[in-house]
């Protein structure tokens, strides 16, 4: 059997990011992006059928370019997703990110954690907003 | 190992003239691997009877897996005559739940209001587990339990032994918000559970007219069972968890839609009250009972 199947509760969120009109990003257990959906290609720049899955070192490093809201790097450990996967709560933040088309963009970002059980760690998922829509 | 079918009905028993040939007792399918060992998917209506043929047969270790506990599921368990014996080893297996431990979801139903005695009182003193995350064994069999897409915790299960492996997946709706045929294996719910499995009892519940007016109730269409089977690279699929308004005229006519879609070599059955499959090292061979499927012979073969 393969050994790359995807837990129940991740299959659940991509389903529901593939469904809904707002960016979302989906990580697995270990950081890594495992999918997202439409509305944050239009947001990132790139599909998620040429980029594929993604290390958390890539996409919260120098894939996106995240800066403060005064141009100062975030570094991938300051990023909500990043926080949230690390304390296992909800974490929302403001910050800027360069898509994958080069343009700048300021955003909101909330991200939750996705537990199976009482204690299970699945993944977690990032909700996106782009300031100026 | 050697399977039969106790009831395959889905949602509500459906007893009537034109629900004979496949049965009308919900959910109960019987496992044998080991000689003293009895595995039970499920305690549907079906598992009645199978609790009185066990009863005759003096089976001393039985293992009920639940796969989820909605009522077509469960509300055979406290009329299962070993369930009332107090010298049977009894273990009842189900989804783990953050809320409450399986005993307490079982004892909402075996206790007042719904049933006179309360679980306490039970003489078998069945243990409950949950759902081990990583494949157990019990006895020589291999099991393994995966949740799966339905209305709340729910599980599909995997067995395997000698070689050949048994999939039971009765409750899923792997087609939820998705396009099965465009998704890759690993996204799909259910995959592993099924991927490669000699013979997958899966829900075929609707139509694929009737899973439209059906999104999200939890089940599959015809087309989607098919779609999920080839994907999985099942060998036999076996059609589960009939409706319970599909007279078996209707059913068989829904067989007839699945076996047009089916790539594989061996089309797609129904299963029916009675039905045995024997899974060995020569093959594996479904018999049904001599009133269903009766211009569907399925050979033993390889």
């Amino acid at each position: 059997m393969a050994d790359n199947h995807k837990s129940l509760l991740l299959i659940l969120a991509r389903e529901l990011a593939s469904n809904v009109a707002t960016p979302m990003f989906v990580v697995d257990v270990h950081g890594v992006l495992v999918f997202y959906n439409e509305a944050a290609e239009t947001l990132l720049g790139q599909s998620f059928a040429v980029t594929g899955p993604i290390g958390p070192d890539q996409w919260g490093g120098t894939m996106f370019q995240p800066e403060d809201l005064d141009g100062r790097p975030i570094t991938v450990n300051d990023l909500p997703l990043v926080d949230t996967m690390r304390e296992r709560r909800p974490e929302h933040a403001r910050f800027r990110i360069t898509g994958l088309d080069g343009v700048k963009r300021t955003i909101e970002a909330t991200s939750f954690p996705l537990f199976a059980h009482v204690d299970d760690l699945a993944g977690a998922v990032s909700v996106f907003w782009e300031e100026d829509q | 190992m050697r399977a039969r079918v106790w009831g395959c009905r889905g949602s509500l028993p459906a007893p009537a003239s034109d629900t004979v040939r496949y049965g009308g007792n919900t959910s109960c399918v019987e496992l044998g691997v080991d000689k003293d060992i009895v595995l039970v998917f499920d305690a549907g209506s079906g598992i009645r009877l199978l609790g009185r043929d066990l009863a005759a047969r003096g089976s001393l270790e039985i293992h009920v897996l639940l796969t989820h506990l909605h009522l077509d599921h469960l509300q055979g368990l406290a009329f299962f005559q070993p369930f009332w014996s107090d010298d049977v080893e009894l273990h009842i297996w189900g989804p783990p739940s953050p809320t409450f431990s399986l005993a307490e979801r079982v004892a909402a139903y075996v206790s007042p209001p719904l049933f006179p005695v309360h679980l306490s009182d039970v003489p078998s003193r069945p243990v409950f587990h949950d759902v081990p995350d990583e494949p157990w064994m019990i006895g020589s069999a291999l099991v393994a339990g995966y949740p799966v897409v339905h209305q709340g915790p729910t599980m599909g299960y995997r067995v395997t032994a000698h070689q050949r492996t048994l999939a039971y997946i009765p409750d899923h709706e792997p087609s939820l918000g998705v396009d099965l045929g465009q998704l890759e294996p690993d996204w799909i719910s259910g995959y592993r559970v099924a991927e490669g499995a000699d013979v997958l009892l899966h829900d075929a519940q609707y139509s694929s007219e009737e899973y439209r007016t059906h999104v999200g109730w939890g089940h599959s269409s015809i087309d989607h069972a098919v779609t999920f089977a080839v994907a999985a690279q099942v060998d036999r699929l076996v059609m589960f968890h009939h409706d319970p308004a599909h007279t078996d005229t209707e059913l068989e006519s829904l067989r007839d839609e699945a076996q047009a879609l089916w790539v594989g070599r061996h089309p797609p059955v129904l299963a029916a009250e009675g039905m045995e499959l024997r899974l060995g090292p020569e093959g594996v061979a479904i018999d049904s009972p001599s009133s269903a499927e009766p211009s569907q012979p399925v050979p033993l073969s390889d």
